[in-house]
């Protein structure tokens, strides 16, 4: 996947907006996709799972760092994500179909708290980005 | 056949209430062809689809999206019994419009996220939670029918 000049604009630019709230959001987006795809739940058994939790506020700020950490190498995410990429294949071993539910979830997180910054061209170049993050977390499963 | 609690059932209900449904059918229509750009292949005869604000202020598109919600809003009304509701919706997506299922549950996950955005603070994990089992069972009752 390829990102456009417009895309990588779009996508540094809502991530400055959202600037120290990102943290909240990744901690909603795992909430939501919690409780929307409970089978999500099951790589977490060792977790408190309940509203307000301290782990999954841990677990959204370490997602949302990660993702930010992304933001800043557009040109080269394989190269930036290459330690996760490994934890997740050999390590974690999390379905790829979940990258998909996840994404999705950080997506309506987004799109509740930044309407007006959430159009249909940003909307785009950050399904492409979560999409394209997904891709590198799955690349060496096998 | 969904499954939705009477909790769930007044949430889907009350929360429908509070939007404008013709704009968020055309809201999710036009973001589903500018986030999946191959979805516009079902719609080539809609004139000019080449930008984001083309496609989000095409007539067409907001006509299509309008008609598509109102069949969505249908299901609404009876969700104890989502296959019979589109049973002839899913033979004509089938054997006239020839669409991929799978497009089904892409506009679906449209629909929530322009909920999202229209609702804010309204749209609890909960909310969303009773709103994928309507989208899901919408696209499942849609390729129903499918051969």
């Amino acid at each position: 996947m390829v990102f456009s000049e417009d895309d990588k604009r779009s996508i540094k630019g809502i991530w400055n907006k959202v600037g120290g709230h990102l943290r909240e959001y990744g901690a909603e987006a795992l909430e939501r996709m919690f409780f929307v795809y409970p089978t999500t739940k099951t790589y977490f058994p060792h977790f408190d799972l309940s509203h307000g939790s301290a782990q999954v506020k841990g677990h959204g700020k370490k997602v949302a760092d990660a993702l930010t950490n992304a933001v800043g190498h557009l040109d080269d995410l394989p190269g930036a994500l290459s330690a996760l990429s490994d934890l997740h294949a050999h390590k974690l071993r999390v379905d790829p179909v979940n990258f998909k539910l996840l994404s999705h979830c950080l997506l309506v997180t987004l799109a509740n708290h930044h309407p007006a910054d959430f159009t249909p061209a940003v909307h785009a170049s950050l399904d492409k980005f979560f999409a394209s993050v997904s891709t590198v977390l799955t690349s060496k499963y096998r | 056949m969904v499954h939705l609690t009477d909790a769930e059932k007044a949430l889907v209900s009350g929360l429908w209430g509070k939007v404008n449904a013709d704009a968020v059918g055309a809201e999710a229509l036009g973001r589903l062809m500018v986030v999946y750009p191959w979805t516009q292949r079902f719609f080539e005869h809609f004139g000019d689809l080449s930008s984001a604000s083309a496609v989000m202020s095409n007539a067409q598109v907001k006509a299509h999206g309008k008609k598509v919600i109102h069949s969505f809003a249908d299901g609404l009304k009876h969700l104890d019994n989502l296959k019979g509701t589109f049973s002839s919706l899913s033979e004509l997506h089938c054997d006239k419009l020839h669409v991929d299922p799978e497009n089904f549950r892409l506009l679906g996950n449209m629909i929530i996220i322009v909920l999202s955005h229209d609702l804010g603070k309204d749209f609890t994990p909960s909310a969303q939670a009773a709103f994928q089992k309507v989208v899901a069972g919408v696209a499942n009752a849609l390729a129903h029918k499918y051969h």
